[in-house]
């Protein structure tokens, strides 16, 4: 692997960029490895890199249907931010933000993280309760984020519209302004590389079609187009997929399957410095390096795995955009797209260990699973590894849908993620 | 925007009309209180979530108001079709499940 | 005068000169020229630059595919748009352009020494570099990378323009207005069904406005058409021009995109620019036909390189010559038909270049008899010129490679690869692509909507063969809807049928390395970035698009994308279809953000709900918060009143006399039925079997999870028949929740179910006057305490009107709340205010009903519970009728978690410093702990108490009810504040202003 360096890129400038190396090479797969992890996306090719760095575990393979990285790991907004109200979840997404911060260097791969300032907008008296309630919590959590007048959310956002007499008018905002965007390809590339480089095996192109138990009833392996593969340990880590995949090894899950929807703008100038979500009118909106205003809207309300979408809530949030930022009427939409998104009952994740021995699952991040990341694939590596749950997603199991004990944001704060 | 049938209606309506209401046929024990913790947990919260075709329910929320049921597939988002609440779940031939 | 117009040629009025502006400078076009035609008419071609290079560009097609010639557009305040098409803007007298992308101006621009450094900038440079020192990212590079980026400026103003939405209902809706659309339309519409018909273009025609030679059933084409449109209008055919279909959405749901006034000379302010449609079709018939490639060699991005079609194009529809002296770079046949059009109207064509050794011998011959010089079986290994191309080097070549290269100088290069159908709206419906090894292309293979794909976009070449496609498609579609018609073929002569080859990058004589041979202009992609991204392991076209950004460009891959995928397949060793195909998605075209937004804008962004009385309320003065969808009056500010002075004037006024608010916003719903208490029995925690009609009790709804959904005063009017009232925000939920139950579990109960809360106002009397005021005002009912307790209601008249008068209280003191039919409601709000001036009656709004509520512990759902709350939680266990075999939330409130000790439960708060405690402020038991701090709970609700002479607040914290007189802290940014816990009810522990 060349280290990436200001000096190789110069010397591999002058050699007509002839010399550069695969960043990470297409594995054909084994009979058997210490651990498989289904989805090649973010989380579980960070999974398989902290596994092999951290754990000195590197007999692993991640497994993809498609390319790495083809999942919603490089279909979201890209949104990152820790401000959430219950412990739990502020341990677990400050701890992602923590390694996020680091994340270029550790994995000597740009990912671009951009701590741009995310600002959330309140828009009615309860928001204004709800928020408050936030940022207190954060502040005895340790974790950054304050409230902004309207003026002062004005002066951090320019194209913000705060006239008294909008549909919504803007009662305040909280920032977190260490929270922020990052280029959403390059992580998945930059842990692919990273854990290629540790030994790691990367399968793409090969659906694994179900988990194989044996008579004990502990994982055996999983079955693939490319036939079966042995592995005493199998981590689930497969958004959108995870039911179908889990219902083979006999594990139903509180899961449903929502399309997610997001556009771009044609790219302009520099016009917009953060990121700005409005839950109340359902609208998330930055602009990315490229210049493009980046806009993610809510999820259809029939579950689906068609990664179409409909109109009428592209029509939603656009409207809601340029009701908030009326500047934008006249810019254009270049692009369009959808994902699929796990939801849970109580719109948190699940993460860790399952019922079945040598089975574990990252799964139900809905709409917020990127900027959890590298925190989860953080503590999902230590709970792969030591086959027990990790401090931070000790909370994340799936007991907590039977003993009633949810860490519901949502129902907190009627805060989407 | 999908277009869905109203089996009560008997008209086929753009997905505005409508409102989506989960997963069909999760029947709600008789009494409740006899239930495990686990029993309750499955009709609380445990779902099929089917890549295929898919029981679910919908109301005709700005129409009749009434709940009826769908076969849908969830990957082409195609309705196979809709039958009213207590009808059992329609029996489909091969070609209409590769839908 | 323009240089290069030809004369009596193209669709433009001649005699129609129109004057406008690019970068200040003005130019003369024609009526029906666009801004690209007109500036390329007056010579120049320089009309962008690069996004990341900052080359110097110019159009290089002719349609809604260009991705170099965007330019902003301006018509005075708040209209400027940016990256606009060159190719597409019609010009008006007075149009502003300029170009973009460029600093200090379009022919001297610094940010091309980029274009010096590119061996730096290559593919994916970004993710290898930019991290040392680590804060550097955020203050220096990225703002430097983002100022370099971007394209045109975004508009700073607000839009004055207003934009339209409309349905559609067709049985057939054909997209493209070419001779396969034409044909498609016109078949259908004979068999008698609705066809609809649009064209992105300002004019129908498509192909045919290129071809003027051809000769179609025997006249020539534009007469052909002209006819043609006038036999589809005759059958009541809507042809929609200017009219992109942007999106093709499920169940044959086609979004366009209609544009109504950017090309008009003084669009009248009333009319909308846009129109957004939403068609619904039996049958789409998508007849977009095909996009030509550009050739891949160094130097293809030079201004005055573009596609021949789109050179025959400017000349044919504009009447413009894009140079004198023509290089035309070629692998396919429809390029030399080019050449022979603008030879023939005066341009010289100094050579035709093709990467062919065999070529049709009636080419040939054409070409010889004209005495254009002709270099088979040649490459192309440059071009030179700084903003305008001024020589092409070409090489024979020999076994695939270039030989030594010679110079032609000329003043335009017109290449062509060939063409690739038109696939976007067929790749919307996710339908299934087939490779064509023939074509080089893919094809539409397996539908998953009902459409049929009709000419070159299946794949057709030539008029004749799309016409007679488009003729059986356009049958087809109408079999498909039960309609059978004639399907005509018809002959054309003068066709340009044609064939070619497919090439990837053009072999050169020089170093491949420093070659820039272009694949997406834009974003300044060439063969060697995409090279370099399979060399770093990027095997899949998604990979190699994302890591080089190729195909991602505002032409969204039209140019790029089968370039990029045929030279990353060859890279691979792979055939194309195992390297993938991106999805093409919407919108077709970018598409501006008002027409999505359409109507939804301001005050139409949502409805906003007002009450009866709310006319009222804004007369004298209200300030409102937003409360879901209503607007209430928050509180009524008099000579200058702050929100503090307003509320505890307010609530003042309220405990001392008399207090006047409109609840009707309140939800409302009627339980009506022989089993209307047993449905009550099951939905509700309380038991209502033994409630007497004409009593009312405070009703709770759980979900089956156990958790506080929603409560309201429920009033018994009869055996069979319960008002019910719900929280504000919470009314469609619990009916629908409500109607769920009923129709889905409970189909044995007889009970209708009404949503009632538009057709009573509800006014709020509260305080020890309520009584005084209302007793002369009432007919038929005695109001007196023994007659009428507390929680009673009743039917009666009040001030002439029929009304429900409840005996209610949300205040703690003696309370009334009077429904009446809505349409009453101002006129008894009004005269309630008159006869309450002796009572110093006091209109309150909603705060101060939230501080008087409050003083007695009665809690808001949503704000004193947050949907992890049970009734045991928020200390009204009392309501939860524990004997009754089943309730909604029964069964949940059993759960292990709801039961454990520890549970978070409402308290009140009394601060040790009478501080006011800020809602949402968290408690700590350890003040002295350090971060991250465990917190116990939180303050729900805490208001200034006028009664009480103190702040107060209500919290939830955990293990609360066992914590009376302990004393809790709320670590606050500069202090911490003391409380002690106290119970909920501040104000008349015993209810004895109740019953008054």
């Amino acid at each position: 692997m060349t280290r990436f360096s200001a000096l190789s890129l110069l010397k591999n400038a002058v050699s007509g960029n002839k010399n550069w190396t695969e960043q990470w090479p297409d594995s054909q797969p084994k009979d058997e490895y210490d651990v498989i992890i289904v989805g090649a996306g973010g989380h579980g090719l960070g999974a398989a890199y902290y596994l092999a760095k951290e754990h000195g575990i590197t007999n692993v393979a991640v497994i993809d249907k498609g390319w790495l990285g083809g999942g919603n790991t490089g279909r979201n907004t890209t949104i990152i931010r820790s401000n959430y109200l219950y412990d739990e979840s502020a341990r677990l997404y400050d701890h992602a933000l923590d390694l996020w911060e680091g994340l270029s260097q550790e994995l000597n791969y740009n990912v671009m993280f951009s701590q741009r300032g995310v600002m959330m907008l309140a828009h009615n008296v309860h928001d204004v309760q709800s928020f408050k309630r936030h940022i207190h919590a954060n502040r005895l959590n340790g974790v950054d984020n304050r409230w902004l007048t309207p003026e002062q959310a004005k002066d951090y956002c320019p194209p913000l519209n705060i006239r008294p007499d909008a549909r919504y008018p803007v009662m305040g905002a909280a920032l977190q302004k260490r929270a922020g965007t990052a280029r959403h390809d390059a992580v998945a590339w930059g842990y692919a590389r990273g854990a290629a480089a540790r030994g790691v095996d990367i399968i793409q192109n090969c659906p694994v079609t179900a988990i194989r138990r044996g008579a004990d009833g502990a994982v055996e392996g999983v079955e693939t187009a490319r036939g079966f593969i042995r592995a005493k340990k199998v981590a689930v880590s497969a958004a959108g997929h995870t039911s179908v995949l889990m219902d083979s090894a006999g594990v139903r899950m509180p899961l449903e399957s929502y399309p997610l929807q997001a556009l771009v703008s044609e790219p302009v100038k520099p016009i917009f410095p953060c990121v700005v979500m409005s839950n109340t009118v359902h609208a998330y909106i930055s602009q990315s390096d490229k210049g493009e205003l980046v806009i993610g809207s809510g999820t259809d309300q029939y579950t689906s795995y068609s990664q179409r979408g409909g109109l009428p809530l592209i029509e939603h949030t656009v409207a809601a955009i340029c009701e908030v930022f009326p500047i934008f009427n006249r810019m254009r939409m270049l692009r369009k797209w959808g994902g699929i998104v796990d939801v849970t009952p109580d719109r948190s994740a699940i993460l860790g260990k399952t019922p079945v021995q040598g089975l574990y699952v990252n799964c139900g991040w809905g709409t917020g699973g990127f900027k959890a990341t590298p925190g989860a694939a953080h503590t999902l590596a230590w709970t792969v590894a030591k086959d027990e749950p990790h401090r931070i997603n000790a909370p994340f199991t799936l007991e907590r849908f039977t003993t009633g004990r949810l860490i519901d944001e949502a129902a907190a704060a009627a805060v989407a993620h | 925007m999908l277009l869905i049938h109203c089996p009560y209606c008997d008209e086929t309506l753009p997905e505005l009309e409508f409102a989506y209401a989960g997963q069909a046929h999760v029947v709600r024990a008789a009494d409740p209180s006899s239930q495990t913790d686990e029993e309750w947990r499955d009709f609380l919260f445990i779902r099929d979530n089917v890549k295929g075709v898919h029981a679910e329910r919908w109301q005709h929320v700005h129409g009749c108001g009434r709940f009826f049921n769908a076969l849908r597939h969830t990957v082409s988002d195609k309705f196979l079709t809709t039958y009213k609440a207590g009808e059992p779940r329609p029996v489909l031939d091969d070609t209409e499940r590769s839908a | 005068m323009n240089p290069y117009r030809v004369y009596g040629k193209g669709r433009i009025d001649h005699r129609a000169p129109v004057s406008f502006t690019f970068d200040g400078k003005t130019y003369e076009g024609r009526r029906g020229d666009t801004v690209a035609s007109a500036l390329l008419a007056n010579g120049v071609h320089l009309m962008g630059r690069s996004f990341k290079y900052h080359r110097p560009r110019g159009p290089v097609s002719a349609g809604s595919e260009e991705p170099n010639a965007l330019i902003g557009t301006k018509r005075g305040t708040g209209r400027y748009e940016p990256n606009t098409r060159a190719t597409v803007q019609e010009i008006y007298p007075g149009l502003k352009t300029n170009s973009q992308n460029t600093y200090p101006s379009l022919k001297f621009d610094l940010g091309a020494v980029n274009d010096a450094a590119y061996m730096l900038f290559s593919a994916g440079f970004y993710y290898k570099t930019f991290m040392w020192p680590k804060s550097f990212w955020d203050k220096v590079y990225e703002p430097f990378i983002r100022e370099a980026a971007g394209l045109g400026r975004s508009p700073t103003e607000r839009d004055p323009d207003h934009y339209a939405s409309r349905y559609h209902h067709t049985d057939v809706l054909v997209v493209g207005t070419g001779p396969a659309g034409i044909a498609a339309a016109l078949s259908a519409a004979r068999t008698g069904l609705r066809v609809t018909l649009v064209d992105e273009n300002a004019e129908a025609g498509g192909t045919l406005l290129s071809e003027p030679q051809a000769v179609i059933d025997g006249a020539p084409a534009w007469d052909w058409l002209e006819a043609q449109l006038a036999e589809l209008k005759a059958l009541g055919v809507r042809v929609m021009t200017r009219t992109t279909a942007i999106g093709y959405y499920h169940q044959n749901m086609v979004a366009l995109c209609e544009k109504l006034t950017d090309h008009l000379d003084a669009p009248d302010p009333d009319m909308p620019r846009e129109r957004m449609w939403r068609v619904r079709a039996g049958q789409v018939i998508l007849a977009q036909g095909a996009l030509e490639k550009p050739l891949v060699f160094d130097g293809n991005d030079r201004p005055g390189v573009m596609l021949a079609g789109a050179a025959q194009t400017y000349l044919h529809r504009y009447g413009v010559l894009v140079g004198k002296r023509a290089v035309v770079a070629t692998s396919h046949d429809s390029a030399w038909y080019a050449s022979f059009d603008l030879h023939d109207e005066g341009c010289e064509i100094a050579a035709i270049v093709d990467t062919r050794a065999d070529l049709r011998a009636d080419l040939v011959e054409a070409a010889a008899a004209r005495g254009i010089e002709m270099h088979l079986n040649h490459s192309v290994s440059g071009t030179d010129g700084r903003l305008r191309v001024k020589s092409i080097r070409i090489n024979r070549m020999r076994d695939g490679k270039a030989a030594f290269g010679r110079r032609i100088f000329c003043d335009c290069v017109l290449m062509s690869g060939g063409w690739t159908p038109s696939l976007h709206l067929f790749s919307h419906t996710m339908g299934k692509l087939a490779w064509n090894d023939d074509l080089t292309a893919f094809l539409p293979d397996v539908k998953t909507e009902a459409c049929q794909i009709a000419g070159a976009g299946r794949g057709l070449w030539g008029i004749e063969a799309a016409l007679n496609d488009g003729f059986a498609m356009g049958a087809a579609a109408a079999e498909a809807l039960g309609k059978s018609g004639a399907t005509p073929t018809l002959g054309v002569t003068h066709d340009r049928t044609g064939t070619g080859v497919t090439q990837i990058e053009l072999p050169t004589d020089r170093s491949p390395s420093s070659a820039r041979a272009f694949v997406d202009y834009q974003n300044d992609v060439t063969a060697k970035d995409l090279r370099l991204a399979v060399r770093e392991g990027m095997r899949s076209i998604e990979h190699v698009k994302r890591y080089t950004t190729n195909g991602m460009a505002t032409d969204q891959g039209k140019m790029s994308n089968i370039n990029g995928l045929n030279i990353a397949a060859d890279a691979l060793g792979k055939p194309q279809p195992q390297v993938g195909l991106t999805t093409f998605r919407p919108p077709y075209t970018p598409t501006t953000f008002g027409a999505f937004a359409g109507y939804h804008k301001g005050g139409h962004f949502e409805v906003t709900r007002k009450t009866p009385i709310d006319g009222w309320a804004e007369k004298n003065g209200a300030v409102y918060e937003p409360v879901s969808l209503w607007r209430r009056a928050w509180y009524f500010p008099q000579n200058g009143e702050d929100m503090d002075q307003a509320v505890a004037r307010e609530c003042r006024a309220t405990r001392e006399s008399l207090g006047i608010f409109d609840a009707s916003t309140l939800g409302k719903i009627e339980v009506v039925g022989p089993d209307a208490v047993e449905f009550m029995n099951r939905m509700y925690t309380n038991p209502w079997t033994k409630l007497a009609p004409g009593r009312a009790r405070y009703g709770l709804l759980l979900g089956d999870d156990g958790f506080i959904r929603d409560d309201g005063v429920i009033g018994r009017m009869s055996q069979d028949r319960f008002h019910v009232t719900t929280t504000t925000g919470g009314a469609a939920r619990v009916l629908n929740m409500m109607e769920d139950y009923l129709q889905t579990e409970w189909g044995d109960l007889q009970v209708w179910l009404t949503s009632t809360t538009e057709q009573w106002a509800t006014i709020a009397l509260n305080g020890p006057n309520a009584r005084k005021l209302l007793e002369p005002l009432t007919e038929g009912l005695d109001l007196s305490d023994e007659a009428f307790p507390h929680m009673s209601v009743a039917e009666c008249t009040i001030a002439g009107l029929p009304a429900r008068l409840f005996r209610i209280s949300f205040t703690g003191e003696l309370g009334f709340e009077v429904n009446v039919p809505a349409r009453h409601g101002r006129a008894l709000w009004e005269t309630l205010m008159d006869a309450g001036a002796q009572y110093d009656i006091c209109p309150y709004g909603t705060e101060t009903m939230h501080v008087l509520r409050a003083e007695k512990g009665y809690i808001i759902v949503g704000q004193d519970t947050d949907g992890t709350v049970t009734p045991y939680d928020a200390g009204i266990g009392w309501a939860v009728g524990k004997a009754k075999p089943d309730f909604v939330g029964k069964r949940g409130l059993a759960r292990p978690d709801l039961v454990a000790p520890g549970r978070k439960q409402l308290v009140g708060l009394l601060t040790e410093d009478h501080s006011k405690l800020e809602e949402g402020a968290q408690i700590v038991r350890d003040p002295k702990e350090a971060v991250p701090m465990t917190m116990v709970g939180h303050v729900t609700s805490s208001y200034d108490s006028v009664a009480m002479g103190r702040p107060i607040a209500l919290a939830l914290l955990a293990g609360g009810h066992d914590l009376m007189g302990e004393i809790v802290h709320i670590p606050m940014p500069d202090r911490i504040i003391a409380a002690k816990v106290t119970g909920t009810v501040f104000y008349d522990p015993d209810n004895t202003r109740l019953k008054l």
